[in-house]
Order: structure tokens, then C-alpha cells, then sequence
């Protein structure tokens, strides 16, 4: 139910009866591929993730149902296969080397997220307007949904998962924390590495300079006062 | 997101051998590939990675400078070697996307980028001519504030989203192809093609031809010249209106000028009409916006982009007085 009732987002081959639910402009999350170990979860296992996508595969279905010209159907059970294209790749995250095997349409964001279990990195457009997803490659910044996980075997990849000490937080971390930098929190992942790479680059001279080299994180909260200052802090701590 | 096979080449002629099978797409930074692979938009069968083809150098050449298509776009702006020849495209650079698009994004690639017209992208698929040859035009008597005003058809009034292109374009940049039989130049200026009957044939690139370099050739043009975007919000945006411009200035006498503008054009809009107007003329923001307006008498609204005939106007205008500076 809940692979069928995804596919009828705004990604992949529309399935029959799709096109008047599409045309209706629903708002519904970004396109996500169920990962293989929550297929097998059972209902004594709730994890909270779980237990989101359930509920918003019910929301969608309420949604869809009534519009589709043909009812949206169950599933099949997805058997273990092995990726189609399957493309080896080791990735070096968090000073970490994993070997995967991987189909090529995986993004470096859904290898982190569905892979690696390092659901730090947030997916929230995943077509590069938003930041969300920022991560670090070889110590630059990068929207990691825009780009294939086979593309980064070899580079050092950073999280928000990799910045911390052990239990010391990265100064920009701490700084988000005693200045309000956020507010939901959700776009805050991206945009610490955001600015820790913003700060390495020396971009943050001035208030307008932050602000425009940062503009490629959007916080819908509107925390971007408490954004802005945490960065200033971080950066007259570490001159 | 369709199926594809993955390969990464190390070489120029792996790239040609594999580029040239039906269906393959070279990948660079797949900022733009990637994003229309996941709403279907493009479905290619291989995806060849050329991130380690050596074709990252800025660097002076005979006559100018050579950026490899494979250098990043925050390379290319962060260059004290481009922004001294011609800054121009450093400032269109910068104005584009955001820190992290630009350090992912190739020159090359943001060459090739396809246009933003929602319809192109539209999930339900309605009609459009680029995605679906002969299906129709759907912001023609639709939503189509963001369109273009100049070198619309019938067909497609979709606008190219490119600001480095616009800029290569004022500058008389010259775009180096390899293909199977080797080298090939062709001017930024011929690169992109007219909608016409054809909106889905937009560049001059053959299948298996890559991108390797961009040239732009020393002039005083290039080494006085500007970007300027307008848009709907401060930054990270698509231009609703911007203009390149080059200025050749003796004692407050125009000799020359290069412009074009984006963000209003069906590809970077070489304004051959403007630069015509202000040869032989005192810099001032009359002669400034005759030369819009002679740029412009060719402009056709389609309702809610009207307004962008007089916007292109005076942001050519500004864009001008800006860089003529005290000698206007």
C-alpha cells in the first residue's frame, strides 16, 4: 500500500488513474522510495519513522482514492533482489568508509538517509531550492539530492552526524544553540554545514555578506535573524 | 526516475565511445541532469560521469582567456585571472543559483541547462513542445509572467535560465565542441538556437559532442563590463530581467559596445540593435535608453510578462549607467 500510494507523487511513470489526482496540485512530500528494512517492520516495531510514513501514505490515500479513476491497488511485496544497474561504490562519511552496492538512481542524500541510516541530512525539496540537504564533500558544500551517490566514491563526505567532537559540539553547532538559529529545526542540518563551509571560505565579513552566501538555505521558520548572528559568534570565536 | 547504467571515464575517447551510444547523457555537477531525471523529464538508458576528464584550467591563452568545461562555477567566480578580464561573467556567475549549486555546477553544464518554464518540468504533463514535440504550448494563454518577450514562436515562448550564457554571449565567447572527428568552434552567440518550428533542438551540440572549453578573447569591452539580474527576490533566483554589458569609452564617446540580455530572451539575447544605437554617442542615460528602445521594438508581450518590455529597458539602462560610471 505504501510503495503503490508514493508512486502517485510528483516522481516516476504516472500509474493509471494518476493524472487527475497529479492535475488536482495536492501538496504532498517530496518523492521517497520506502527503504528495504521498513518493509519488514512489524507492527510491534512502530518506529517513529514508520509510523510518519505510514500516516502520511493514509493521508495521501484518503486523498487519492475518491479522484482515481481506477482504485490504487496493494502492492506487491517487495522481494530482496539485487539493485537494478547495481553499482559498487565505497563512501567515506563521518571519516567512515562503507561499501555499497547501489542503484545508480540513488541520490548521495537517499544513500545517507536509506543506506547509512544518517537521517541528520534532510530531505525537504529534493530538487536543489531549498538547502535542506547540505552536506560537505572534501570540506565544500553541496545540495546532496542533486547528485548520484556513485559520483562520490573516494571524497571525504561530511555530515551533520561528523561535526562534533565526541560530545563537543562544532562551534557553529554550539552557536546555533545559544543564539536560536532555529525554530522547527528541520532545515538546520543544512544549514550548519552551510556555514561551516561559509565560514572556511570567509564569507562572512558582514551581516549582507552572510545573508547572500548563505541565501542558498531557506529556513521556513524565518529564524534567519538567530541564523545570522549564531554565524557572527562562530566566527569571532575562531579569530 | 528510469532506470540507467552508471560508468565513469578517465579519458577524452572513453567519453567519445561511450557518450555516443543512443540514449547516453554526459553527468558533470547533475544539478540540472539529476533534477530532470527525477521528474522524467530526462530519461537517459547510461549516464557517463566525466568529472575526471582533465578539463577543469582557467587560464590565459593566446588572445584571451580559456575556462575548461569542467571547471566549477565558484572557481570560475573566485578567478582574480576572469574578473580582471572580464568581470562580467564572474558577476553573472555569482548571481547565479547558490554557493552550493555553484560549487557542483560545471561551466559546461550550465551551458546546457534546460530551461525553467514550469510547463517543461509540469508534473502532469500537459502540453509542451520541448518535452513532447508537437504536443502544444501551454504557457502561451497560460501562466507565463516568467517567459520571454524576445525570439518567441508560435511554439515555445520559454525563456534559456543561464546568466553565465548571457554574459558569454556580450563578450563574444567562443564555445570549443570534441566530438568523434575532433575539435570544433563555435561562437556563444550560435550556440543556442531559436525556438521557431523546433523549440526542442536547442543548442548546437550533436549527440557524443562534449563541451571542453569557453573562450572569451581580450577587449576592452571585456575588461569594462558588468552583469546586472533582476529578479523577485534578493538572491538564489532566475533573472526576470538582466543585462551584460561592455562599454568601449573615449572621453565620454562610446566606440563600442557589447551587450545581451537573459531572463527575457528564448536564448541569451545578443542585442545587436542596442549596440548599434549607441556607436558614436555621448554615454547618458538618453542614449542609454534609446538603445533599449531599439532593442526592445521587436519585444512581443504575451500578457503577463508585459511588463518585462519596459523592465528589460531600464535594466539595460542601469546596467549601462552603472558601468559608464563618471563618464556619463
Amino acid at each position: 500500500m505504501i510503495k503503490m500510494v508514493m508512486m502517485v507523487k510528483r516522481c516516476g511513470p504516472a500509474p493509471p488513474g494518476a493524472r487527475f489526482a497529479r492535475a488536482s496540485r495536492m501538496t504532498l512530500p517530496p518523492c521517497y522510495t520506502p527503504p528495504d528494512d521498513e518493509e519488514t517492520d512489524t507492527p510491534d516495531d512502530p518506529s517513529r519513522r514508520s509510523f510518519v510514513i505510514g500516516s502520511a501514505a493514509a493521508a495521501a490515500a484518503a486523498l487519492v482514492s475518491p479522484l482515481s479513476a481506477t482504485p490504487v491497488t496493494t502492492a506487491q511485496p517487495a522481494a530482496k533482489s539485487p539493485p537494478v544497474n547495481a553499482t559498487k561504490v565505497a563512501l567515506n562519511v563521518n571519516g567512515k568508509t562503507h561499501e555499497l552496492v547501489l542503484d545508480p538512481r540513488t541520490t548521495l542524500l537517499d544513500a545517507l538517509r536509506e543506506h547509512l541510516d544518517l537521517t541528520g541530512t534532510k530531505k525537504g525539496c529534493d530538487q536543489g531550492a531549498c538547502g535542506s540537504c547540505t552536506v560537505l564533500i572534501d570540506g565544500r558544500r553541496y545540495n546532496s539530492c542533486l547528485t548520484l551517490a556513485v559520483m562520490h566514491g573516494g571524497q571525504k563526505i561530511t555530515t551533520i552526524e561528523g561535526l562534533a567532537n565526541g560530545d563537543r559540539l562544532d562551534p557553529v553547532q554550539a552557536a546555533f544553540i545559544r543564539n536560536d538559529g532555529f525554530q522547527c529545526g528541520y532545515c538546520t542540518p543544512g544549514q550548519i554545514c552551510s556555514a561551516v563551509a561559509l565560514l572556511k571560505e570567509g564569507h562572512a565579513t558582514n551581516d549582507a555578506e552572510i545573508r547572500e552566501w548563505m541565501s542558498g538555505n531557506i529556513c521556513r521558520c524565518g529564524a534567519y535573524e538567530g541564523i545570522v548572528a549564531a554565524i557572527k559568534e562562530a566566527r569571532n570565536a575562531s579569530v | 526516475m528510469h532506470p540507467f547504467d552508471f560508468a565513469r571515464v578517465s579519458d577524452v575517447a572513453h567519453a567519445m565511445t561511450s557518450g555516443a551510444r543512443p540514449s547516453a547523457k554526459f553527468i558533470a555537477g547533475g544539478t540540472n541532469l539529476v533534477d530532470l531525471m527525477k521528474c522524467d523529464v530526462e530519461r537517459p538508458a547510461h549516464v557517463v560521469d566525466i568529472n575526471a576528464l582533465p578539463l577543469a584550467q582557467i587560464e590565459r591563452v593566446a588572445g584571451g582567456i580559456r575556462i575548461g568545461a569542467l571547471a566549477r562555477m565558484s572557481d570560475v567566480a573566485a578567478s582574480a585571472l576572469v574578473n580582471e578580464h572580464a568581470p562580467a561573467i564572474v558577476q553573472a556567475l555569482l548571481a547565479s543559483a547558490s554557493p552550493q549549486l555553484r560549487n557542483a555546477a560545471s561551466i559546461g553544464g550550465n551551458l546546457m541547462q534546460r530551461t525553467r518554464c514550469p510547463y517543461f518540468r509540469e508534473l502532469t504533463w500537459t502540453p509542451c513542445n520541448k518535452r513532447d514535440p508537437g504536443s502544444g504550448c501551454s504557457a502561451i494563454g497560460g501562466e507565463n509572467r516568467l517567459h520571454a518577450i524576445l525570439g518567441t514562436s508560435e511554439h515555445c515562448i520559454a525563456t534559456h535560465p543561464s546568466d553565465l550564457a548571457v554574459a558569454v554571449a556580450a563578450l563574444d565567447g567562443v564555445i570549443t565542441l570534441h566530438g568523434p572527428r575532433g575539435d570544433r568552434k563555435v561562437a556563444a552567440v550560435d550556440f543556442h538556437l531559436l525556438p521557431g518550428n523546433t523549440p526542442h533542438l536547442e543548442h548546437a551540440l550533436k549527440h557524443g559532442e562534449l563541451i571542453t572549453s569557453v573562450f572569451i578573447p581580450d577587449s576592452s569591452h571585456a575588461r569594462r563590463s558588468a552583469y546586472l539580474k533582476v529578479r523577485d527576490r534578493a538572491s538564489y533566483e532566475f533573472a526576470i530581467a538582466s543585462a551584460a554589458v561592455g562599454l568601449d569609452i573615449n572621453a565620454g564617446t562610446i566606440r563600442s559596445a557589447r551587450i545581451a540580455l537573459g531572463g527575457v530572451g528564448t536564448k541569451p539575447w545578443r542585442a545587436r540593435f542596442a549596440e548599434a544605437a549607441l556607436v558614436g554617442q555621448r554615454a547618458s542615460t538618453d542614449a542609454f535608453r534609446a538603445a533599449g528602445e531599439a532593442e526592445l521594438k521587436a519585444a512581443h508581450g504575451y500578457g503577463q510578462n508585459d511588463f518585462k518590455i519596459e523592465l528589460a529597458k531600464r535594466t539595460l539602462v542601469r546596467a549601462l549607467s552603472d558601468l559608464a560610471g563618471g563618464a556619463v
